[in-house]
């Protein structure tokens, strides 16, 4: 930059020889200076202020554009999707273990109307009565003309049915598409399924919602979209289906007025099959019933609502509880002299038998109430409270159903002796089905506890220990005595070794007291006992098998017979092989070969 | 050089335009294809689940056994029971070759059965 200096020589000699004062010149030319300083500052200030001005009026330009495009056009949605983000609004399928469909959706349609469009309100009422006849004509025409815009008349048609109310060819008829929930097997595993209803409701599209079961205990599951694979249950279709078939033709034989039937796995706690008798179509589920039982309904599930007094089979617990505390061995000596006087209390064998001096083995092979109850005397009430707790007989199974956890055991609220004695054989304490099949498949798997499932499981579950291997080996074996030689007789099938303890309660009368005529039986059994592998319970309500003159009603008779017909059929299907003589030990065998 | 360096940056300008109009047009018939074949995809998902619903409905154990019921004449199917386990002794083999010698399964055969 070039300086004007402030006090230029040829100016000041001039002005010098002018006789001016120099120091004039010098103002001067500083006030030049300050001036064009002056003049720079404020044409740079302006500059800036304009640039701002610029770009804030751009900014506010662009901003407001987008503002009046975005409220001046249609809505619409990304037309580009990723692929691999895909999602499904349709309930997820469930299917058994091996992936056959069991739940399904089927597109359908609704029915509505627009009145207001409607050509002939009296012709379409006409038509559609005689379509439909669950609609009623004269209701139709008086609801199609008394000036609503809209109602709904059918929440399901299938194709023909629309076909034909396309045929009627009224303007004021619309169709809304909707999901149908779909059970392709009928009543196969309706009490597992439970079934399935309509939400919220409009007319592009319904929700469907879970009812009951399984359905909807796993219901967020089954509509969360970002989780369209299916829910594969642990139930193999082919053994339901056997079992359901069995279990059926014996509750007609025995004259039961249901039945109910757990298999389990012992291993995983997987519910291979579960049967409860009568059911239902989930496709078109019943409406509960209103007056009387509703334990008489069929959506009752016996299995794992129902539950009973299981009688004798609690015995085997208190026998292994005792073993596993070292209070005897199946060998211990015990005075089971009849009747046992407890107090006010006589304690009776079955049919008035005294069985006398017996081994534990034999206490539990000939199903002695007196036996039991001095073994459970030794135990004491509070280690037997702890065994069974262990065992889950105190709380509600927890398989995967709504109706779960609502079915809590029954379990007497204080525990004085004469409780240890009638829990000792299953009296006053009450269980589910499913309860018994998760506590002997804790037997059977080798003493550890087992929590029973109805989803598929990977792999083994490692449950916490309850009893020792030894003491499960040793119930094992006198439940397969009681098999071999005692009141189970009919579950000897040849080359497979069941053993498995039998159950006869009194139905307790809801007047108070208990029914002379009428019972539970349930036979809760194991097999093959040299490697226990499945769990099969089975209940009949009511039984009582009239071939002979007097009607027998015990389990030996009635659940054990259906029992061994259901191990019969199911063991080819899940692949088991006979066991050759030389497999099992000593002579068991061989009284099954015969 | 100036002028030149307008025209040239003129028609780059044009051929730009012309490529931003072209892929605009390709991005949108290709959006509309992919739609197209969401729709289809759709579709297709929907027939392929009604197929399988009816496949399970045909198949459903009860049906099967009115099948089998009115086809036992012909079929004769029974229950599996487990005698009809086998064990593999009652799997036939191929005859052992003689005396080390390997032969040629065809020939062998032709050699056994005249």
């Amino acid at each position: 930059m070039i300086r004007v200096p402030l006090r230029p020589l040829a100016r000041i000699l001039t002005a010098r020889q002018a006789g001016d004062n120099p120091d004039m010149i010098e103002r001067e030319n500083r006030r030049l200076r300050h001036e064009e300083m002056r003049d720079r500052g404020r044409m740079r200030a302006e500059g800036r202020l304009l640039f701002m001005g610029i770009a804030f009026f751009r900014l506010f330009t662009i901003i407001g554009v987008r503002l009046g495009i975005l409220a001046s056009t249609e809505p619409a949605e990304p037309r580009l999707a990723l692929p691999g983000s895909e999602i499904s609004a349709n309930r997820a399928d469930i299917t058994d273990r091996e992936g056959r469909v069991l739940a399904t959706n089927l597109q359908t349609y609704a029915l509505y109307a627009h009145p207001q469009d409607m050509i002939d309100p009296h012709h379409v009422a006409t038509e559609l009565a005689e379509l439909f006849p669950e609609l009623d004509a004269a209701a139709l025409e008086r609801r199609f003309t008394d000036g609503r815009k809209f109602m709904w008349i059918r929440k399901k048609l299938s194709p023909e049915q629309m076909q034909a109310v396309h045929d009627i060819g009224d303007p004021g008829l619309l169709f809304g598409p909707r999901q149908m929930r779909l059970y392709p097997n009928g009543h196969l595993a309706s009490h597992i399924l439970g079934g399935a209803t309509f939400g919220a409701e409009g007319v592009a599209s319904a929700e469907v919602i879970g009812m009951a079961g399984i359905e909807k205990f796993e219901d967020d599951r089954l509509r969360d979209p970002a989780r369209p694979e299916p829910l594969a249950l642990s139930i193999d279709m082919t053994l339901q289906q056997a079992v359901t078939d069995v279990l059926g033709a014996g509750m007609k034989m025995m004259n039961a007025k249901g039945a109910a039937a757990v298999l389990m796995d012992v291993h995983t706690g997987e519910v291979l099959s579960l049967v409860s008798l009568p059911d239902f179509d989930p496709n078109n589920r019943p409406a509960p019933i209103l007056t009387g039982d509703p334990g008489d309904s069929p959506l009752f599930n016996r299995a794992v609502q129902g539950v009973y007094e299981l009688g004798s089979t609690f015995k085997i617990f208190t026998a292994a509880n005792a073993i596993q505390l070292g209070l005897v061995t199946p060998d211990t000596i015990i005075d089971g002299t009849a009747p046992l006087i407890w107090g006010k209390y006589r304690i009776n064998e079955f049919q008035g038998h005294n069985y006398g001096i017996q081994t534990v083995s034999e206490v539990i092979e000939r199903s002695s109430n007196v036996g039991t109850a001095r073994i459970a005397l030794e135990i004491g009430g509070e280690r037997q409270k702890a065994f069974m707790r262990s065992l889950g007989l105190f709380d509600p199974s927890p398989v995967e159903l709504v109706e779960a956890p609502g079915a809590r055991p029954i379990v007497p609220p204080r525990w004085p002796d004469i409780v240890t004695i009638t829990t000792s054989y299953g009296h006053g304490i009450a269980a589910s089905p499913m309860n018994l099949a998760a506590a002997y498949a804790a037997i059977a798997n080798g003493g550890t506890r087992v929590s029973p499932t109805l989803l598929r499981r990977e792999g083994p579950v490692q449950g916490e220990r309850v009893m020792s291997e030894g003491t499960a080996r040793d119930a094992v074996n006198m439940l397969r005595r009681v098999v071999t030689n005692g009141s189970a007789s009919f579950a000897r099938i040849p080359g497979y070794p069941v053993g498995g303890k039998t159950g006869t309660a009194d139905k307790p009368n809801p007047q108070g007291g208990y029914y002379k005529d009428r019972v539970v039986t349930s036979f809760a059994s194991l097999f093959p006992t040299n490697d226990p592998k499945y769990v099969l319970v089975v209940t009949l309500d009511e039984p009582s098998d009239n071939t002979l003159s007097k009607p027998r009603r015990a389990a030996g008779w009635t659940a054990v017979p259906v029992a061994a017909e259901v191990i019969r059929r199911v063991v080819p299907l899940m692949g088991l092989r006979p066991v050759e003589a030389e497999d099992v030990s000593g002579d068991q065998l061989a009284a099954d070969i015969e | 050089m100036r002028p030149v360096l307008y025209v040239a940056s003129f028609l780059g300008v044009m051929l730009l335009a012309f490529w931003a109009y072209r892929e605009n047009y390709t991005t949108q018939t290709m959006l509309k294809d992919v739609s197209a074949l969401n729709r289809e995809i759709a579709q297709m998902r929907s027939t392929l689940a009604m197929q399988r619903a009816e496949w399970a409905y045909l198949n459903r154990p009860e049906r099967l056994q009115q099948l089998v019921n009115a086809n036992f004449d012909r079929l004769q199917l029974l229950p599996m029971t487990a005698d009809q386990f086998g064990s593999p002794e009652q799997v036939t083999y191929p005859p052992e070759p003689l005396f080390g010698l390997t032969i040629d399964p065809n020939a062998a055969q032709d050699e056994l059965i005249p």
